[in-house]
């Protein structure tokens, strides 16, 4: 499995959340908790993570509450509930920025593969190339139960196995038009070359779907898709289906291993040659000036929450230059990059742009300025060909996206 | 004494996907492009237009078992387009087409008091309800409600998407720092809802949006139609622009809301409505003549000809009679996803209505398609056009128009450089936005806040 080349030695995402990682955080100075549903609360944070030059942020998405308890709504109020889907959040978002990625979350089990695909289509297109895709299952009780449609006793592996094929339909699609499908032939008034679009002509276990996509092509021809593997059981999918795998590794020694499991399976599913993958590692900061300043903030969260915080990913608390010196060390162990949770988007956002990234750059490992205009481009991905057009002869011209000309926008 | 002057309502329809749009013109744009979104929704709030309006299908079309090569094909996602135009908009209403036959209710009433929160209370429904087995094949489930059933789903998907967006009254959320109390209590967003078509309980997890519920336009000219907007909508899209069948439609509709507890200003109509402007009345004539030219090749006319006929009728020539032979009955194969074979339901007396138009005026088949499917409802001078808007309006033949130009992304800057200011001298539109919601501009109640649960 090759790793993707790039010229910025290491790539950086941050996921946003709510008021960030923490279930106190939206108590922190500067959380604005009343606005944690408006634009004018997420405008400001994608805009930071964009003056960091940050590869992409991610959005968190679900279909119920969020909850502490693994398959039902936990009735607390003490924490904050509610929130925006992710896919309109990140094209609300798309306009007001230029060149970060933007990768909502998806949920494959209770949602149409065709809606999917056809959305986020469009968001790369709203974005010009900036746009990708985490995709989730859900094995929650509560989220089946608003669906109604089907029984939530299925094992994870079925879920995993139906998110892979999900995210086949959905890739199926968006190659369903081939980039100069529309023709505009006013000579034999043809609008499309109808021999230019395709039926994605799907027959699966879960379901099947004809095609073609209603959306042309988008600007990158496959957004990025992405996808957690927090344990082994999620390899086939990220094998499957991704482009980048997040992993949460606790030491050098775990990267190493989920580095190789990742790998091994990719060569099992006979991608091993061929497509790059990203492996990100998956880390919640509390970050400070020194060691003491990081570990009091996480303290006194955790007082106001009334118990210690306990995450399925790393927890990291320090200084940026110790973070740097993890991140480097477990970029030497395999991983391409990473996906750093912020404790309190308030503090630990700006702490990682304003901190984190000038120590990696001193370092040598980080870009000065955004080298490519689509997020494929800034992950060293290349734009994939299409899988139903005719070989070309010569290689394939790469139609990067123009850059933006942004219109008048308001957070 | 004589009725006030009702204030007009004015959108815009984004050129889309049939042969209204003239994609051949050297002014056309892409429809595809964000930029193309932007530039509409610019010109739209520049003349104070009530709201955006975005139509879907959810199949590419075919014709004679091939995908329909002749008209502008492909377009982007609804909720993703108006998300990132309210980006770049600050009043403009933003009108989603969205089927209730394709969709899951938690879903669509999480996107769209998504697409109200982040738009600061613009966001409207267009709830449809095209149900065929055709475009059920590109979903999970299939082509899987008869035909009979579509409003019954339709009913109670709304009323579902209402009892979710109602499951949160506005009040549950203290976020308040020092106590630490986020949410007033445990049962925000409760709901359970029994019914046919759907059997789902939980708790709803967007919070209520500035606007309580989206607006809530019906576009199907079916009875059943009729009576699901005269029960449910706050607007309905319909097809009748001119002064007769308008004001039929009109009153046909608004007559239905009493058995509903609701008065007539409580659901807009507001046909489409298609237009061309010219210096003078006689220059937008001929303008017009020419955008039809441009809509209807011989190739359009003979595949409209074949959504009636049911039948393979390539071999006829467009500027020659109409087809002797008869339409061939039952479900329609040739064409498909379309509309207006929805529309045919008898295409035998289509048939023959069109046989006696054509031989009445001695026209071709061309000819006759240009004549019948000839909706240019506003030609003429900025003056005259202003004129018949407001007339057909004050005559209750619509309460205002949904504005479809003919033109990617353009279309529209005419109209609201020299028919817009016509109107508001007139004194029956806008010269400035008075309030923040769409339903504000519309004129319609805000959504009753629910009264806080029992269970608090
Ligand atoms: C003016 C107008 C516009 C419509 N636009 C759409 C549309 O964009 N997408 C769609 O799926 N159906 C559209 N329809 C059809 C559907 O609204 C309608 O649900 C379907 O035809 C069945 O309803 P009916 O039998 O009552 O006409 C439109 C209908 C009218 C009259």
């Amino acid at each position: 499995m090759p790793s993707p080349s790039s010229s910025p030695a290491l790539h950086l995402a941050v996921a946003l959340d709510g008021a960030g990682w923490h279930p106190a955080a939206w108590r922190e100075p500067g959380a604005a908790p009343d606005r944690l549903f408006t634009a004018a609360h997420w405008a400001p944070l994608v805009a930071e993570a964009e003056a960091g030059l940050l590869d992409f942020v991610t959005f968190e998405d679900s279909l119920a509450l969020q909850s502490t308890h693994p398959t039902e709504s936990d009735g607390r109020t003490d924490q904050v509930r509610g929130r925006l889907d992710a896919v309109l959040l990140a094209a609300r978002l798309a306009p007001l920025t230029r060149h970060i990625g933007l990768v909502p979350s998806v949920v494959a089990t209770h949602t149409e593969p065709f809606h999917v695909s056809k959305a986020v289509a469009t968001l790369d297109h709203v974005s010009r190339g900036r746009a990708g895709l985490r995709i989730r299952i859900s094995q929650r009780d509560d989220e089946a139960r608003h669906f109604g449609r089907r029984k939530p006793d299925e094992g994870r592996a079925a879920l995993l196995d139906e998110a892979a094929d999900h995210i086949e339909v959905v890739r199926r699609l968006w190659d369903s038009w081939e980039d100069d499908a529309e023709i505009r032939d006013v000579a034999t008034g043809r609008f499309v070359d109808r021999a230019k679009l395709h039926y994605a002509d799907f027959e699966g276990r879960h379901f099947s779907v004809r095609g073609p996509s209603i959306t042309p092509r988008p600007p990158q021809g496959q957004p990025l898709v992405t996808a957690l593997a927090a344990d082994s059981g999620a390899y086939p999918l990220l094998a499957r289906a991704a482009d980048l795998g997040y992993v949460t590794p606790r030491d050098a020694d775990e990267v190493r291993v989920a580095v190789a499991g990742i790998r091994g399976a990719r060569e099992a599913a006979g991608l091993g040659g061929g497509q790059p993958l990203h492996v990100f590692g998956e880390l919640t900061v509390f970050l400070g000036d020194t060691q003491t300043a990081a570990a009091r903030r996480l303290q006194r969260l955790d007082a106001a929450h009334g118990s210690a915080y306990t995450s399925d990913a790393p927890v990291f608390t320090g200084t940026p230059a110790r973070l740097a010196d993890l991140l480097l060390e477990w970029r030497a162990a395999g991983l391409t990059g990473f996906r750093l949770r912020p404790g309190t988007h308030a503090h630990d956002l700006p702490a990682i742009t304003r901190g984190l990234v000038p120590e990696l750059r001193r370092r040598g490992v980080f870009r000065r300025s955004y080298e490519a205009a689509s997020l494929r481009g800034l992950l060293g991905l290349p734009r994939p060909g299409n899988r139903y057009a005719a070989p070309a002869p010569g290689p394939a011209p790469v139609p990067g996206p123009a850059p933006a000309a942004v219109p008048t926008a308001r957070a | 004494m004589s009725k006030p002057l009702k204030q007009i309502h004015l959108a815009a329809h984004f050129p889309g996907v049939n042969n209204t749009t003239v994609w051949s013109d050297p002014a056309a744009g892409s429809h595809i492009e964000f930029a193309s979104f932007a530039h509409f929704a610019a010109t739209a709030e520049r003349a104070k237009f009530d709201f955006l309006f975005l139509a879907e299908g959810l199949r590419l079309r075919e014709q004679g078992g091939r995908i329909h090569d002749l008209d502008v094909v492909g377009r982007p996602d609804t909720f993703t387009v108006l998300a990132a135009l309210a980006a770049v908009t600050e009043h403009l209403g933003l009108t989603g087409t969205i089927s209730s036959t394709f969709n899951e209710p938690y879903e669509v009433a999480r996107q769209f008091a998504t697409l109200d929160h982040l738009s600061d209370g613009r966001a409207a429904w267009n709830v449809v309800t095209s149900w065929d087995a055709f475009t059920g094949e590109n979903f999970r489930r299939g082509g899987f409600l008869p035909r009979e059933e579509r409003y019954a789903r339709a009913r109670e998907f709304l009323a579902t998407a209402h009892e979710l967006f109602d499951s949160w009254d506005g009040g549950e959320i203290l976020a308040d720092q020092a106590s630490g109390v986020f949410l007033r209590d445990a049962g925000a967003g409760a709901f359970a809802h029994r019914g046919p078509h759907f059997d789902i309980a939980g708790h709803f997890n967007v919070p209520r949006s500035p606007q309580g519920r989206p607006v809530i336009f019906q576009a199907g000219d079916s009875e059943e139609g009729r009576e699901f907007a005269a029960a449910d909508a706050d607007a309905v899209f319909s097809r009748y622009a001119t002064l007769e069948a308008g004001r039929a439609f009109y009153a046909d509709v608004k007559g239905r809301l009493a058995r509903y507890g609701r008065t007539p200003d409580q659901l807009k109509i507001l046909p489409a409505a298609t237009f061309v402007l010219g210096d003078t009345d006689a220059e937008a004539r001929e303008l017009a003549h020419e955008v039809r030219l441009k809509q209807v090749s011989g190739a359009t006319a003979i595949k409209y000809l074949e959504h009636v006929w049911n039948r393979d009728l390539s071999g006829y020539d467009p500027d020659g009679p109409l087809p002797d032979i008869d339409p061939d009955p039952g479900e329609n194969t040739i064409a498909l996803g379309r509309a207006s074979v929805r529309q045919f339901r008898d295409p035998f007396a289509v048939a023959r209505q069109w046989r006696e138009l054509a031989a009445a005026g001695n026209l071709s088949i061309r000819e006759l398609v240009i004549e019948t499917t000839g909706r240019q409802t506003f030609v003429g001078s900025p003056a005259t056009v202003a004129e018949s808007i407001d007339h057909l309006v004050q005559a209750d033949a619509a309460d205002g128009f949904i504005l479809v130009p003919h033109l990617t992304p353009g279309g529209l800057d005419a109209f609201a450089d020299t028919v817009v200011p016509l109107l508001q001298e007139r004194g029956v539109f806008r010269r400035a936005y008075t309030g923040r919601t769409l339903r504000d501009h519309l004129g319609l109640a805000a959504a009753a806040r629910p009264v806080a649960h029992s269970h608090r």
